[in-house]
């Protein structure tokens, strides 16, 4: 299966078909609830029980905006597909929906939103859909407006599937450029299937308060060297490597036939080698006793 | 959409200076009943334009809010019901929100508004 940001836009991509996929598949709802949860314990929320208004960035069906609504809190979400939203409308999410598309900045005003989360979304933002599209412009619109309608102080954690380093670099560039503070956190790094990036991002300059949290990993032992990492990920595979079709193989079940090595050996000939001449007997098929 | 959201909502219309706030064209209000949460309201109150709030709670067909506000109101729990009324439990649910500057006009059906702006307007 290829990644979905290489198949469609998101707003086609998310069709009614996908987006019935996110009430029915219990494992997508596992997962994408899992995630929120993460996310919003990345977000590192003081904790005096009160409510505070967060922004969902690519709510899709509302599935983590569920979670926010579990912890109390008010949320604002905003996706690009009006078939997701319409799932959310049927969900009975409680936060307020908007259609909106996040390359083109969030139209909020300055300094309300106490947080931000997003789940799988911030890499469509590389994509260029339409000839308009620059997906450079689109990250600082994107990441410029983030930081302004963010309170001071307010965090942002952002679940991302980067296809590539050059993808990570560009996202995390674009953010540090809006003047944001922070990186990425891995979770279960040594895990292909369980491991998840997170784009943990401080409005303000950096201060004591805005070190980056350390990812989860599978012993629950959570020190390893980012520096380190960094050597591993240019040796492993990348994921989309994998899918490449292999090079179509030529030969059929058949065999390659009397006329492909009659051909090879005029080729040979051509070149001067010494090859036994053409008769009944070239390229017959043995019988089955031999 | 309720008027929490409408409250933090500004027009991104390339070229606007002052998108705040979008005037609405209120076809079909619903009231949707939510516990009131005080800690909520008194950590948003600071964060709320009151004049907007007061202005599109009254196009929604709600006047119950006083015109001049101050923190210490917030004491009051007959306030805290109107203002939690007003933030909260008012959705707009068929209508638009106007661009202030421009007049472009934002349609909002099945309570949400649909805020994807043209090619020439990024």
């Amino acid at each position: 299966m290829s990644r979905p940001e290489l198949q469609n836009p998101p707003e086609i991509f998310y069709n009614d078909d996908e987006a019935r996929k996110y009430t029915r598949n219990s494992r997508i709802m596992e997962i994408q609830s899992e995630l929120s949860e993460r996310a919003l314990e990345l977000l590192a929320l003081p904790e005096d029980d009160v409510p505070r208004l967060l922004l969902d960035i690519g709510c899709g069906s509302g599935l983590s905006g569920e979670t926010l609504s579990e912890s109390g809190h008010q949320w604002i979400g905003l996706d690009i597909s009006q078939s997701m939203l319409d799932v959310a409308l049927e969900n009975e999410v409680k936060g307020d929906l908007l259609l909106a598309d996040m390359g083109q900045g969030l139209g909020l005003r300055s300094g309300v939103m106490d947080g931000a989360i997003s789940i799988s979304a911030v890499q469509w933002l590389c994509n260029a859909d339409k000839s308009s599209h620059n997906p450079r412009l689109r990250l600082k619109a994107f990441f410029g407006s983030l930081y302004r309608c963010l309170a001071r102080g307010a965090k942002a954690a952002f679940q991302m599937y980067p296809e590539n380093l050059d993808q990570r670099e560009l996202i995390v560039s674009s953010a540090m450029r809006a003047g944001f503070s922070g990186g990425i956190v891995v979770d279960y790094p040594n895990s292909s299937k369980k491991r998840k990036e997170y784009l943990v991002l401080t409005c303000g300059p950096p201060s004591v308060n805005t070190s980056v949290p350390e990812g989860k990993s599978e012993d629950g032992d959570s020190s390893f060297d980012d520096d380190s990492s960094g050597d591993e990920e240019n040796q492993t595979v990348s994921i989309s490597d994998r899918h490449r079709p292999r090079k179509k193989q030529r030969i059929t079940k058949k065999g390659k036939g009397r006329d492909w090595i009659l051909k090879k050996k005029e080729q040979m000939r051509r070149k001067g080698n010494v090859v036994p001449p053409d008769t009944k007997y070239t390229a017959r098929k043995r019988k089955a006793r031999f | 959409m309720r008027l929490l959201s409408h409250n933090m909502l500004s027009s991104n219309i390339k070229g606007v200076t002052n998108g705040f706030p979008l005037r609405i064209e209120a076809e079909k209000v619903v009231v949707k009943q939510v516990d009131l949460n005080v800690r909520f309201l008194k950590n948003m109150f600071p964060k709320i334009e009151w004049k907007a709030l007061v202005e599109a709670s009254r196009t929604m067909g709600y006047a119950e809010l006083p015109e001049e506000v101050e923190p210490s109101k917030l004491d009051s729990r007959d306030f805290l019901q109107k203002f939690h009324h007003a933030l909260l439990e008012l959705v707009l649910e068929e209508g638009a929100l106007v661009c202030p500057e421009t007049g472009r006009r934002f349609p909002v059906s099945k309570g949400i508004p649909n805020m994807l702006l043209h090619e020439d307007e990024v």
